[in-house]
């Protein structure tokens, strides 16, 4: 936790300013009714009116001073709150920015988003409450104890009683709410993951006729729902009255013993009336302290789950004197295996082979047969369990991330583009790219004939995850993005899938003709895809099965040919 | 990715109306409603009158008259005791109306969701409508919950302190509304401020959160291209913007508080003062100054509780303005009056009323015909034209051509998810327009490119397909898809249960489970799309038997981008820009040296 409190540094003059202004105005606060008393026992007893108008006044300016250091308190706590939060989201966005894929995998996406959202706004807001509640609701306590017992100590026995019942009734009833709130939300993702499943997969809902079905369902949730809010609230509703009731029973009690003094002469009315406002003040501070506790518990989690992501290192780092260039394109896997981190099983199991620079190697093989793993590799997406993967000579290890990065180009099997321009996009691949460079690289993956038809080129507009693109279009500008790299290796995942087979062809010829020193990786569901690649590596449960030329394992991979014929299904027969 | 129709989510276009709307709900619950009102006001009106024993209280002690105490500090408890109880069983008949109203909310919208048409999904983002049922019902749930009650005791509150403080005094009550006057005005200036900053906090958050959730989505391919640094330049521009915007808010938002109890403060100065002039002059007496006093810390705070609701109350009226026009979409129309029906030995029929009044049995065989069909998604943009095909009973009908070439729509018009605009569609020599939408669907299965399956077991997912399947129709139709094999190998086996959609499969997996699904609802017409892409061929080929013994002796239409897949259909179709360009089967297609045959020798020309 300390190492989420060292992120308000930068704000800590606001940090300490707020709860410092509002001391100040709980003093205020605390003033008033005391002064009240005041002009009642001495300036209406003593029919003082210059006394009265005397203590008036300062009422007026001890009320204008609170104002002004409350609207003070309240900017320097939201910005020592506000302040906080974006320092922990921009910790916790760094951090994410230098996770390995391993790291990701753990997090997964969906978790990464409500920490770096969710978790840090509420964590700004209990930063912000504590800096204001936890200061203003125990000193206002304090003082308005302290002002009780100042005007009639014995009289401030009764608080002996009303205090403890007030903490009891409220830690019970929190105690017992707590388990019902949570049982609530469960129940409230238990209702939205019906919604959800039908808003996405209503074509199957109704090509099967089962609006009904999923009707019976959602009530059943529904109702649950309904009755568990239900409980969890009726606990909480006991809450006021409760309060309200001792508040009262205080008052009629300091009524009661303080109406007896009174009439002895002991105490004054002013007094009297004073001490009743006091009561409220330290009875519902009480209750102000648990809310603030209850907030705490919440800001604790997401500290918590914040923290998880801030604690996490990634695996992969460049070394310490790290070889910035690299020589070749060339390739070589030396008795390689890879578990992937927290699984038990070997996906890739003695994986040996050798890719000369520039020349194409094809990988094919079922599904789950371990083809993208052993790629992710070449740029240490993930690091070998066993053996080493060498690229121009060194180890990857050896060589600075960034570097190997960019000279190692990788089209991922799922194409994501980003909301922005096409030009922006594809500027990934090279900050410093010029347009021609853009359109040279747009040209080899046979993207520019429909980019040149837009009126806006290379200005046209990407929605969020490449929506307004075909499946092929996707494929055919991450290809290009790649290109604009100018890597050494250029390894594609399974990305001409969506691509027909005239265009997947035209890709390879440019690719053949136009990359001659680009060593080209290329893994395909489509024999076609790899047919003419220099070498091709078969696939099986995690071993290379066999390593040739199309023609070698036509004749030696019973797997190849299998393939191979599945796809070749009759036009032999031409 | 600022939308400026997310900004304007914050403000109701037609309060009022939506206000009402949201009254009519409560008919289902009038007696809570009453009840919970009343209870209400009853607990606030005791509130009000304890506060006012004070004033005869602390007078019969200044005039030291014992018995007259003692009466009005037994008066006070009963009050006491009513406020506790009645406070009570109010915030629960509100609290229970709210949860009530609620659940009828939800199911209305759930209802009403079921019958809305696929163009209503297919033009909406699924985050919008997500937020809709959530976020939306959520603040509408809470603002029921606690500002309904809220409202009416602090109308309660400010009318019977008014009330109460004329009584006791109308020159102290003028200085008091003088005062309030100037905090409306503060409430005002502060109010104005506040709404706009809190808009621009939102707008900041929307930004702020659909650029984490692009990053995060994609940030393998930030990883592959280096793009770290580039990334938390723009996070940071981003991240100052959110900072600003939030602090602003905050500062506008919980100013209030300060401001107008410092304000009564002033209000408790002045009234202090002139009261003891009051009391000097013989003109009132300390109880009556007591209790005034008492009503001036009283009448401020719940207009102060308002105000700061007022932001909150507002997005929650937006939110049930969405939600209400989503209860007001139209409906999938249903006009079919033709029903399919069964004779004693479980042959269908469609039982198709005549215009004397009789019927006509025409046996189902799934003969289907497409005669000059136009169709386009929206008016002006025709996205297929001049259709015409037919598919014999038990005949493969398959579909190739690039992508967006019209496909997949022609598989929507088959079961009517959308209307066809010009030509007509006979399903057994019947215009399918005629034809009920729930039973024409009965007749058919579906096999989509995305796979959508549901919580539960897989059983449950195969079963969808035929709610009265036995079990071993279930694993008959399972052994038929080749999905028996990886199913037996789960943990539970047909008892595993599957995560939302099916995400503990594999992609290929998931699409056995959903063949097994068409398989067991033992359809007439079977319409596959895409359904093998994610296999791969070996595994395709494995299952393609068991996909021969599923087409057996049913109408199907395939859409695939193999082209081995299409390769023994009775009649392939080549769409080409939303028409079919060349028709045949394969060899003829071949033999045409067309299109088909292009698309085919893109495999063979690089040997």
């Amino acid at each position: 936790m300390r190492r989420l409190l060292s992120y308000m540094k930068k704000y800590t003059v606001y940090a300490i300013l707020c709860p410092l202004l509002m001391i100040l105005e709980v003093v205020a606060d605390v003033v008033e009714p005391y002064l009240m008393s005041r002009i009642v026992d001495i300036g209406i007893a003593n029919r003082d009116i210059g006394y009265i108008l005397r203590t008036g006044s300062l009422m007026v300016v001890v009320a204008l001073l609170g104002m002004t250091f409350g609207i003070i308190s309240a900017h320097t706590g939201a910005r020592a709150g506000y302040g906080f939060a974006a320092e922990v989201r921009k910790a916790a966005f760094e951090k994410i920015q230098s996770f390995s894929f391993t790291n990701l995998d753990q997090f997964t996406v969906s978790s990464l988003i409500t920490r770096i959202t969710n978790d840090c706004n509420i964590l700004g807001q209990v930063a912000m409450m504590s800096l204001r509640l936890a200061i203003r609701a125990p000193f206002l306590m304090l003082m308005a104890l302290i002002m009780s017992f100042t005007i009639n100590a014995s009289l401030a026995r009764v608080f002996m009683v009303a205090i403890p019942l007030t903490a009891l009734s409220i830690i019970m009833i929190i105690k017992k709410a707590g388990p019902l709130f949570r049982k609530l939300q469960s129940r409230v993702d238990r209702v939205n993951a019906v919604i959800q499943e039908n808003l996405t997969g209503i074509r199957v809902v109704k090509s099967f006729n089962r609006q009904k079905f999923e009707e019976e369902k959602f009530k059943e949730r529904n109702d649950n729902l309904r009755d568990t809010a239900l409980r969890a609230v009726s606990t909480v509703i006991f809450l006021f009255p409760i309060l309200n009731l001792v508040i009262y029973s205080t008052i009629m009690a300091v009524l009661w013993f303080g109406g007896k003094q009174l009439m002895v002469g002991n105490m004054g009315s002013g007094e009297l009336i004073s001490f009743i406002t006091y009561i409220t003040q330290v009875l519902i501070s009480l209750m102000l302290i648990s809310m603030f506790f209850m907030q705490l518990l919440r800001g604790i989690a997401s500290g918590g789950r914040i923290l998880e992501v801030l604690n996490t290192e990634s695996e992969i780092k460049s070394p310490i004197n790290a070889v910035e260039e690299i020589e070749d394109g060339s390739i070589t896997f030396e008795n390689v295996s890879f578990i992937y981190p927290g699984s038990r099983e070997k996906v890739l199991k003695d994986i040996n082979f050798h890719v000369d620079s520039g020349e194409t190697l094809g990988i094919i093989g079922s599904t789950g047969s371990s083809k993208t793993s052993l790629v992710q590799l070449i740029p240490r997406l993930y690091d070998v369990t066993e053996g080493a993967v060498i690229v121009g000579g060194r180890d990857v290890r050896d060589y600075d991330l960034v570097a190997l990065r960019d000279q190692v180009a990788f089209v991922l099997q799922k194409n994501t583009l980003f909301s922005g321009t096409l030009r922006e996009n594809m500027k990934w691949g090279n900050e410093n790219a010029t347009d021609e460079e853009i359109i040279e690289a747009l040209k080899k993956a046979q993207a520019w004939e429909f980019v040149s038809k837009y009126e806006d080129g290379l200005d046209h507009w990407v929605e969020q995850g490449g929506s307004n693109f075909s499946g092929g279009q996707k494929q055919r500008l991450c290809i290009a993005r790649a290109l604009v790299k100018s890597p050494k290796i250029i390894i594609l995942d399974d990305s001409t899938s969506a691509v027909d087979v005239a265009t997947d062809a035209k890709i390879q010829k440019a690719f053949k003709e136009e990359l001659r020193e680009v060593t080209k990786i290329i893994i395909a569901q489509r024999i076609s895809s790899i047919q003419n690649a220099d070498r091709i590596i078969v696939m099986h449960e995690g071993r290379i099965e066999s390593i040739g030329d199309h023609d070698t394992l036509m004749n030696t991979s019973p797997i190849y040919r299998e393939i191979y014929e599945s796809q070749q299904k009759g036009v032999i027969n031409q | 990715m600022n939308d400026p129709k997310k900004l304007k989510r914050l403000r109701p276009s037609n309060p009022m109306k939506t206000i009402k709307r949201l009254f009519s709900y409560f008919r289902f619950n009038k007696i809570l409603f009453f009840l919970g009102v009343l209870f209400v006001i009853i607990s606030s009106a005791s509130q009000i009158l304890t506060n006012a024993m004070l004033s005869p209280i602390i007078d019969s002690l200044v005039k030291l008259k014992m018995d007259v105490f003692i009466r009005y500090l037994i008066i006070m408890g009963v009050l006491v005791v009513a406020i506790a109880v009645f406070q009570y069983y109010g915030s629960l008949f509100m609290a229970k109306l709210a949860q009530r109203t609620i659940h009828k909310i939800r199911e209305d919208m759930f209802a009403h969701m079921e019958k809305l048409p696929i163009s209503f999904f297919d033009t909406r983002s699924h985050g919008e409508l997500m937020s809709t049922f959530t976020n939306d019902v959520d603040m509408l749930n809470m603002t029921l919950e606690q500002s309904v009650s809220q409202v009416i005791i602090s109308i309660i509150s400010v009318v019977g302190t008014f009330a109460v403080m004329l009584f006791l005094s109308p020159l102290l009550t003028l200085v008091v509304a003088l005062m309030l006057l100037v905090m409306f005005g503060a409430i005002r200036y502060v109010g104005k401020r506040s709404a706009n900053s809190f808009r621009n906090q939102q707008a900041a958050l929307a930004d702020m959160n659909g650029y984490i959730e692009e990053m995060m989505s994609g940030q393998k391919v930030v990883k592959v291209f280096n793009y770290e640094d580039r990334a938390i330049k723009t996070f940071l521009t981003k991240n100052e913007e959110l900072r600003k915007a939030s602090t602003r808010a905050s500062t506008y938002g919980v100013m209030l508080l300060p401001v107008m109890g410092n304000l009564s403060f002033v209000l408790y100065a002045l009234v202090s003062m002139l009261g003891a002039f009051l009391v000097i002059a013989n003109r009132m007496t300390i109880g009556n100054i007591a209790s005034f006093l008492q009503y001036t810390r009283t009448v401020s705070r719940p207009i102060t509780e308002v105000s700061n609701q007022l932001n909150t109350l507002f997005a929650a009226l937006a939110g049930a303005e969405r939600i209400f026009n989503i209860l007001d979409e139209e409906v999938e129309v249903d006009e079919g009056d033709v029903r399919l029906v069964q004779d004693e030995d479980g042959k269908s029929y469609w039982k198709v009323p005549m215009e004397n009044g009789e019927y006509q049995m025409v046996p189902l065989r799934g003969h289907i015909t497409f005669k000059d069909v136009n169709f386009g998604y929206t008016k002006g943009k025709t996205v297929l034209k001049n259709i015409n095909l037919y598919a014999k009973p038990g005949q493969k009908i398959a579909f190739v051509g690039s992508t967006g070439a019209g496909k997949t729509t022609i598989t929507n018009l088959i079961n009517r998810f959308y209307e066809i605009d010009e030509g007509e569609i006979l399903y057994d020599g019947i215009d399918i327009r005629r034809i009920n939408k729930f039973d024409l669907r009965s007749t058919m299965s579906i096999v989509l490119q995305d796979v959508h399956l549901f919580e539960g077991t897989v059983a449950d997912n195969i079963r969808y397909g035929r709610l009265d399947a036995t079990d071993e129709e279930v694993v008959e139709a399972a052994k038929l898809a080749n999905a028996h094999y990886f199913i037996t190998n789960l943990p539970d086996g047909y008892n595993t249960m599957l995560t939302a959609d099916g995400q503990n499969l594999s992609q290929g997996e998931r699409q056995l489970l959903s063949i097994a699904r068409a398989a067991v609802a033992n359809p007439t017409i079977l319409i596959l799309d895409e359904a093998t892409s994610s296999i791969d061929t070996r595994t395709e080929k494995l299952i393609a038997e068991g996909m021969d013994k599923l087409m057996e002796g049913r109408t199907t239409f395939v859409i695939a981008h193999r082209l081995s897949t299409v390769r023994d259909a009775n009649a392939i179709m080549v769409l080409e820009n939303g028409q079919i360009i060349e028709r045949g089967d394969h060899q003829d297609l071949m033999n045409q040296r067309g299109r088909y045959y292009a698309l085919n020798m893109g495999q063979i020309e690089l040997e």
